[in-house]
């Protein structure tokens, strides 16, 4: 194989910082004789001379100096991620280490790697392609179970099947409408505007539900907002903190992200939720606390479930009008109903107050009860409120960005239908239609749509 | 021996249009053809234009071609289709006298006067260093010249078949030519085999016409030609027929018998023409199928039975035809055959039709693997321009996708190749809205008079009728009409009524309201006839007016594609390293070697990720 670059890259591939490790990646035709310059492997062996998918313990040298004690993978051409020549060396995480370590590599030869540089190598020596490609950069953002699955999915190629599906059926319905046009001397059956609109119909559908996928997608990266609304001390933080302990997840403290300072990410199950902590919404003529409640309000509009925390040792007063009016504000969302310190006050004359609720759960969050059924409630939710056993999912902006520019292609079919106009220009729009979609799974060529009219009627006058 | 500038080897659609193309712009042209009684033929139907077709006679004629004039002179009737959609899908179609078609080229031919003709079969090419020195004559004779414009139709290694019959021919009694293929493939050029078909001929007098049902012109004759040529003040009806199962029982009783099912043709056929024992095995559950009954002239018993294309035999082809109402008594003139005939895959070509292969070589029509006689004449008046341009050392003139569906033929021929015989669809135009058949002359006819084909007269007649359309636009945007004058009209048309005045061009903008209506208002039709009574320059103006949204989308639409055309791929670039374009890709591209990376993305089996990759790599 010949590659098409001359040079080698080399980036440090785990996240900056202190860390208990850190990988170098290099990939390039030179990756091996840069390596071997200053890599000195225990059994002697230049990389040159390994097996692919080899790992070699030794040590990197500054001349006679050790600089450090690594592990080096290396990958021989055609069997890397790039398809170049490629080398994984794990080192120490100390920033020291990292950096002399790049330096070390670039005196020898290697050029520091641009953003995306190694996913675009991979795309460029064919071993995946664009929309694989961009699967790759969501895999590696990819924190959660969730996540990953969607974009592994993505990446064998799941997703382009499901457009496969929706683009032949575009193609069918082009190939209706040209029919007419270019066939009027023919003696076939023209459809009719009730088939098409049939027609159109589902394929909508079909779109839709592939874009409104996009906010699970979303969901599953960034984390399903949690809003969680109750009067200060109520216990909130007390519920995160044993939420925290119960699940062993890592509260996410990634390096780079912008987070409000009040939102914690917690991972149940395989799934990442995020919490943002609100004000309490009870009524006050306070002008800044009206403020706070304008904002509480906000979140919960843009939370998928809303945890409602109620203290029973205190008086319930109140709490029926406030959930009024986040129902409300906010119709779409449901509402998880927690009664906490339920070890100190007596449920079930609040449970009987709380009735008409549909999830109502009784926890103490200091002493750890109701925490599992707390977390099965919320996956339980999440599954209601998101297609989240769903294979296909759309996780990539700009498959997004075609799938609505083509749902709005098909609305302006639609309106051309019902003004009744003729067929070249509802084929404009229908073809702009196309066009998004192929952009994702490849161009529709007019011989594809000729194709479709000469299998299914009898032409030829 | 003379030294010609342009040779055409051919006299059928495509070789008549280059060799007129190329004598009228001032090349010393010599027409060699097989038999000086057949120039001009219309070897299948009796007809020119129809959908898609009918714009490329358009854009022929504005060019400066005579295939318009041609077929306006000799038609016997004429019917513009697709009405009832917009402008864009008006397509105008003649039936034809056949004898006076061909005689009417035959004529415009001989006033051309630097064009010689010769009566001979080409057996071989004269090529020294790749380059082009003329052609070889069956006694061996050499005509030389600077370049040579084949266009062989269906002649080149014809073989006729009917039923188990096989006869060795280019046309139905015409000796087939040889020697042509045998000299390219030595030179390096591929070959193929295509096949197409044409139906009975039938003498009318057996008909029975009260069994069918008739087809007949429009009441007012148009024209294909932008010219005021001469049209005929009557016209002959086409009448339709139907088959049904009885007559597809005894059709499939041939079928063993049938070359095309047999085997015994291995060329490939058009899906879009099939023969009818093609249809009635394709489409079983279809009972009956529709059939035309088209004059083959003004003053003929001659019948061509459009839709009935078979080879199959021919007393299975007359018992099976008897079956059809109306036809009982029917008498053959001829049986319907297949001819299968020796194309060259156009992928060998640059987009002026030259070869790559041999500077200075051009093929035009079924050569490339064509059907239909719009196809061949448009390439043909493509090819006669570029031999003329490079004979006198000018620019070569290609025209876009989005400027002629002639350019839309020759992109596709030239980039994407064709498996079977390529014929023009509207829905092969991305940018049809552009492409209609009213303004042919606004997109050609600069073009064609600045490369000295199109008349200076026809240049005038273009800027007379643009003027008149701006002054019609003027007038119309400034003249205010009110309810009263109004209403009246909008009533008759259906459509809401109004309340206040308003600009007369508003309301020219509204689907429902044609310009006669509108014209029916006194302020508007007298404003409007100081300016024109012109139709063809009303139309215009109504076009514009009523579609200006639509023709301004598709033109920006247009504009995406010059995006990737101004995308140049440098000529010698080496495609095998980028290992991540496809192989076949990488094979097809460097064995086509297009220009740019439009034509690039264009190229079967190239797939829009290695369009990216191209992208990608020429830093875009």
């Amino acid at each position: 194989m010949t590659t098409l670059f001359n040079d080698s890259i080399c980036a440090l591939s785990s996240p900056p910082g202190l860390g208990a490790i850190a990988l170098i990646r290099l990939s390039g035709k030179d990756t091996f004789k840069i390596v071997d310059q200053v890599f000195r492997a225990a059994s002697k062996k230049k990389l040159q001379d390994s097996a692919s998918h080899k790992a070699l313990f030794g040590g990197i040298y500054e001349g006679e100096e050790l600089i450090d004690e690594v592990l080096c993978t290396l990958f021989h051409e055609g069997k890397s991620f790039t398809g170049e020549e490629s080398a994984e060396i794990t080192c120490h995480g100390s920033p020291y280490v990292q950096q002399k370590l790049l330096s070390l590599l670039i005196e020898k030869g290697a050029r520091l790697a641009r953003a995306g540089e190694f996913t675009q190598r991979a795309f460029i020596n064919g071993r995946m392609d664009l929309s694989q490609a961009e699967a790759v950069a969501d895999l590696i953002a990819s924190e959660n179970e969730a996540a990953h699955r969607v974009a592994l999915n993505q990446m064998r190629g799941g997703f382009s099947k499901k457009l496969e599906a929706l683009r032949q059926e575009l193609i069918d319905f082009a190939a209706l409408v040209e029919l007419e046009l270019d066939f009027t001397e023919e003696d076939v059956e023209f459809a009719d505007r009730v088939k098409l609109y049939q027609l159109l119909d589902k394929i909508e559908v079909e779109i839709d539900v592939l874009t409104h996928s996009f906010a699970t997608g979303n969901a599953i990266r960034n984390g399903i907002p949690v809003a969680i609304v109750g009067e200060p001390n109520v216990g909130k933080s007390t519920l995160l903190n044993s939420l925290l302990k119960e699940e062993k997840a890592l509260v996410s403290d990634i390096a780079g992200t912008t987070r409000d300072s009040i939102e914690d990410i917690l991972i149940i199950n395989g799934l990442k939720f995020r919490f943002i902590d609100t004000a309490g919404i009870r009524e006050t003529q306070d002008a800044i606390e009206t403020m706070g409640i304008h904002r509480t309000f906000q979140k919960i509009k843009e939370s998928s479930i809303i945890l409602y925390m109620v203290d029973i040792s205190r008086s319930l007063d109140g709490h029926t009008a406030a959930l009024v009016r986040i129902r409300k504000e906010a119709p779409n969302v449901p509402i998880l109903l927690l009664l906490n310190k339920a070890d100190i006050g007596n449920v079930e004359p609040v449970l009987a107050y709380f009735k008409n609720e549909k999830h109502t759960i009784a926890i103490s969050a200091k002493e750890h009860h109701g925490l599992d059924i707390l977390s099965d409630t919320l996956i339980e939710m999440s599954n209601a409120q998101y297609a989240l056993k769903e294979e296909i999912v759309v996780t990539n902006v700009r498959h997004q960005a075609e799938l609505n520019s083509a749902r709005l292609d098909l609305g302006s079919v639609r309106r051309g239908l019902e003004d009744q106009i003729s067929g070249e220009f509802l084929a404009m729009d229908i073809r702009k239609a196309l066009g998004h979609l192929g952009s994702i799974t490849g161009q529709v060529s007019n011989e594809e749509i000729l194709g479709s009219i000469f299998g299914r009627f009898c032409i030829g006058k | 021996m003379m030294d010609y500038d342009v040779i055409v080897v051919g006299a059928g659609h495509a070789g008549n249009e280059a060799a007129a193309a190329a004598a009228n712009m001032g090349c010393k042209t010599l027409m060699v053809t097989m038999n000086m009684q057949t120039i001009g033929q219309m070897s299948c139907n009796p007809a020119m234009g129809g959908v898609a077709k009918g714009q490329i006679i358009r854009e022929i004629d504005a060019l400066g071609g005579c295939s318009g004039i041609v077929s306006d002179k000799t038609m016997i009737q004429f019917r513009m289709l697709n009405l009832s959609k917009g402008p864009a899908m008006w397509s105008p179609r003649t039936q034809n006298d056949r004898w006076m078609f061909a005689e009417e080229w035959r004529l415009s031919l001989e006033r051309i006067r630097l064009l010689d003709f010769y009566q001979d079969m080409v057996v071989d090419l004269c090529v020294e260093n790749g380059k082009l020195k003329g052609v070889v004559g069956s006694s061996g004779q050499i005509f030389k010249s600077k370049t040579v414009i084949l266009t062989s139709g269906t002649f080149l290694n014809g073989v006729i078949h009917i039923g188990e019959r096989q006869l060795g021919g280019g046309r139905a009694g015409e000796k087939a030519s040889h020697g042509i293929t045998e000299c390219l493939n030595k030179l390096g050029f591929e070959s193929g085999r295509m096949k197409t078909g044409t139906p009975p001929r039938i003498d009318g007098r057996s008909l029975d016409y009260s069994q069918f049902e008739e087809q007949k012109g429009d009441l007012a004759i148009q024209r294909f030609s932008f010219t005021k040529t001469p049209i005929p003040k009557t016209q002959r009806s086409c009448w339709i027929a139907h088959t049904n199962s009885e007559v597809h029982d005894l059709l499939r009783t041939g079928f063993d018998r049938s070359p095309m099912f047999n085997g015994r043709i291995r060329g490939l056929g058009p899906r879009y023409c099939p023969s009818i024992e093609d249809k009635i095995d394709r489409f079983a559950d279809k009972s009956s199928h529709q059939l035309f009954i088209e004059p083959e002239g003004w003053n003929t018993i001659e019948i061509y039975l459009n839709g009935f294309s078979t080879s199959l035999p021919e007393e299975v082809q007359q018992n099976a035809l008897r079956k059809i109402k109306g036809f009982e008594n029917a008498k053959f003139f001829r049986p319907g055959y297949a001819i299968e005939y020796d194309y060259f895959p156009p992928t060998q070509l640059s987009h002026t039709l030259e070869t790559k292969k041999v500077e200075g070589l051009y093929f035009a029509g079924q050569i490339n693997g064509t059907t239909g006689y719009e196809e061949a004449a448009g390439q043909g008046i493509m090819a006669g321009i570029n031999a003329a341009r490079k004979v006198k050392g000018e620019t070569p003139i290609v025209l876009n996708r989005d400027e002629a569906y002639i350019g839309v033929l020759i992109d596709d021929l030239i980039t994407k190749g064709t498996e079977e015989p390529y014929r023009m669809f509207t829905s092969r135009a991305e940018y049809r809205i552009l492409l209609r058949q009213d303004n042919a002359d606004q997109r050609l006819t600069p073009l064609g008079h600045s490369i000295g084909l199109a008349s200076e007269e026809r240049l005038l007649n273009l800027r007379d009728k643009e003027s008149k359309v701006a002054s019609l636009k003027r007038a119309w945007e400034n003249v205010s009409v009110g309810p009263e004058e109004l209403n009246p009209v909008l009533e008759a048309a259906a459509t809401a009524e109004v309340t206040q005045k308003a600009k007369a061009i508003k309301y020219l903008s509204r689907p429902q309201l044609s310009i006669q209506q509108l014209l029916r208002v006194e302020k508007l039709r007298s404003i409007t006839d100081e300016i024109t009574t012109d139709t063809e320059c009303l139309e215009q103006f109504e076009i514009a007016t009523k579609y200006e949204g639509y023709i301004d989308r598709e033109r920006e639409n247009a504009k995406k594609l010059h995006r990737l055309e101004g995308i140049h791929i440098p000529k010698d670039f080496d495609y095998f390293p980028l290992n991540s374009l496809s192989l076949e890709a990488r094979h097809k591209l460097d064995n086509q070697r297009p220009e740019t990376i439009g034509q690039a993305s264009r190229i079967s089996g190239v797939s829009p990720s290695d369009v990216q990759v191209l992208l990608v790599f020429m830093g875009r």
